[in-house]
């Protein structure tokens, strides 16, 4: 049998379509999931892991549950008739709680303000079309100064002062995560260009800085934020417990980002730097036009994984005594009412961390593919 | 005196480099005039690039004088950026800033360095665009453009601090022979409405075409300095005869 060919001239060939097989869902299951023996095993085996798992979750977490009317574990259990669902009940009663740990209930409006005003200023820093419009960018940024006065209160505006140990849950992790990714990033950024100055002053100060943080576990830090800071300070000196550990948490995650940042900036070839000279940008006009960011796309990946890793670390200060949810918690868990539990309060604060940090990964991913501008340096 | 120095565009004089203990420019004398085309050559690691990379002090050099358009060369950052806003450079590899647009490369320079209204900046960016013959490609991204491109883009980026001297470090080098055509007719004009230009080339087609002088280079030294005419038909160092032998076959 002959092949059939046709003569066309250079250029006027037509597109023509794909043989049939060769795409389609048929095709793409054949390629990605049973292309081989051992492949088709793994499909299987992962198919089979799958069924185990989901629907017996499902129906503890969905079916079998108790949301509401239950006000202790015993009502749960009743209510269900033996221990088979979720006491989603003990998250309900807790809410409040879980939320704003033990901000006074009649002022918990000002953290609900607050939240809307972080969620904006979020928002003006995430979304290019908001931040390219000068009066919105400066307000959004403004915005967390009056979030932090509203939730501190100050006795400014005639608003109650609610001290910092009063503050727990959801408002706490949120303080420290967000403060320590907002402040921590200029921080890194200076450390990184500082690590390799020219001038040895700052090369030296920034490499034992980030050498002895990244030496010392987040514990120990946050143990010497809570007591040894103290011995230190001058006697009667009051310095908020809250803040000593916002700064050991920013400072500790600025050292880890430094890193991945100079990492990036090292990608950058010399020939960027050459051009930027020649053109006779000076040193901080170059860094800010050329190389950070350039360094700072290829270090993406880098710094929303340690944005990530500080956001979890954030459940370390239980250990120094502040109640993050997972402390709020654990403390509700060992009261009387809810003794026993402890896989509903562990998936839900699963949840919550999962829902941010998948969230912070997404967008990181989205940011990768939009700084995409067909280059490979 | 001083009427000589004003037609001088570049004066090296007693110019020694080091690179560690490596002495790899050994006493550079060279005059360029306004609107001079000095093409320099030489075999690779003769130091060319290094020389032109001195002027605007991208090298730093060690010993000597070298006077840009009246400013010498020291360690007074302000000096040197003066210079660099008056002499532009274009690069073998380009070195166009790939995260901006054809267009924010060629304005960047002229916002900040010059702070000329943006408009302003994209209207004579445009101009030199059109000059390259690319202002189809302003708002591509330079990954999306070919070398020969990349290259007209570099020299439009430099043309738009409307610099007095324009320094080429092989601008020809890294691309494919048909390329290096676009960007060498872009060079011939230039060189011909009486831009001063220094160009480390090995287009001995162009330096024929449009050099002033030609600079011979070797081990570090500036061998021999003539008109094209003389310098291609009657070399007189046999170090040059030899160059010239092996590249013009």
């Amino acid at each position: 049998m002959s092949i059939e060919t046709k003569k066309y001239p250079v250029g006027m060939h037509p597109a023509l379509p794909p043989p049939s097989g060769s795409v389609g869902p048929l095709r793409w299951m054949r390629d990605n999931l049973f292309s081989s023996v051992s492949n088709t095993v793994l499909t299987l085996l992962g198919l089979y892991l799958v069924y185990i798992i989901v629907p017996p979750f499902i129906q503890w977490a969905f079916i079998d549950s108790v949301v509401y009317g239950a006000e202790s574990r015993k009502e749960c259990l009743a209510i269900m008739g033996e221990d088979r669902g979720a006491c989603w009940s003990f998250v309900y009663r807790r809410w409040g709680q879980f939320v704003y740990g033990f901000y006074p209930i009649e002022e918990r409006w000002r953290v609900n303000v607050a939240f809307i005003l972080t969620f904006i200023t979020i928002a003006v820093v995430l979304v290019e079309k908001l931040r390219a419009n000068k009066p919105v960018l400066i307000v959004g940024i403004l915005l967390p100064v009056v979030s932090f006065f509203l939730i501190t209160g100050n006795s400014l505006f005639g608003l109650v002062d609610v001290p910092t140990n009063k503050m727990g849950g959801v408002l706490l992790t949120l303080i420290v995560g967000l403060s320590g990714i907002f402040v921590s990033l200029p921080i890194s950024i200076m450390l990184a260009l500082s690590r390799i100055s020219k001038l040895p002053i700052f090369s030296i100060i920034a490499t034992i800085f980030i050498e002895f943080i990244r030496g010392v576990p987040l514990i120990t830090l946050l143990f010497i934020a809570s007591t040894l800071l103290s011995y230190f300070l001058p006697a009667g000196s009051n310095f908020d417990l809250l803040l000593r550990v916002l700064i050991m948490v920013t400072i500790f995650s600025a050292a880890y980002i430094a890193e991945v940042i100079r990492g990036g900036l090292a990608a950058i070839p010399t020939g960027q730097y050459e051009a930027a000279d020649a053109l006779g940008l000076s040193y901080w006009q170059s860094m800010r036009l050329i190389i950070l960011p350039q360094a700072l796309k290829i270090s993406i990946p880098g710094i929303v994984g340690s944005f990530i890793g500080l956001f979890k670390d954030t459940t370390l200060v239980v250990i120094i005594g502040l109640l993050d949810p997972l402390g709020i918690g654990m403390a509700a868990i060992s009261t009387t009412a809810w003794a026993g539990l402890s896989t509903e309060l562990y998936v839900f604060i699963g949840l919550f961390f999962f829902i941010f940090c998948f969230s912070m990964s997404r967008y990181s991913l989205y940011l990768e593919k939009k700084l995409q501008t067909g280059h490979n340096n | 005196m001083a009427n000589n120095n004003e037609k001088l565009a570049i004066s090296i004089k007693g110019m020694h480099k080091w690179y560690g203990d490596f002495h790899v420019l050994r006493d550079i004398n060279i005059e360029v005039k306004k609107g001079e085309i000095i093409v320099v050559c030489g075999p690779s690691g003769s130091g060319k690039s290094t020389m032109i990379r001195c002027i605007n002090r991208l090298e730093e050099h060690q010993q000597g004088q070298i006077i840009v358009d009246g400013i010498e060369l020291t360690n007074d950052i302000k000096k040197i950026d003066e210079v660099r806003r008056e002499v532009g450079m274009c690069f073998q590899h380009f070195n166009l800033f790939p995260h901006l647009t054809v267009l924010e490369n060629c304005t960047l320079a002229p916002i900040w360095v010059r702070g000329i209204p943006k408009k302003e900046a994209e209207e004579t960016a445009m101009h030199f665009l059109e000059k390259v013959k690319i202002p189809d490609q302003a708002l591509k991204y330079p990954g999306q453009l070919s070398g020969g491109q990349q290259q007209r883009v570099a020299i439009a980026r430099s043309l738009c601090m409307k610099p007095r001297t324009i320094l080429f470090d092989e601008p020809t080098s890294a691309l494919d022979p048909e390329m290096i055509k676009e960007v060498l007719d872009v060079m011939i004009e230039l060189a011909e409405e009486g831009m001063t230009m220094i160009c480390v080339t090995h287009e001995m087609g162009f330096a024929r075409k449009v050099a002033d002088r030609v600079i011979f280079m070797d081990a570090g030294q500036i061998v021999e300095e003539n008109t094209p005419a003389e310098f291609f038909d009657n070399p007189q160092n046999e170090r040059t005869q030899l160059f010239l032998s092996q590249i013009l076959h």
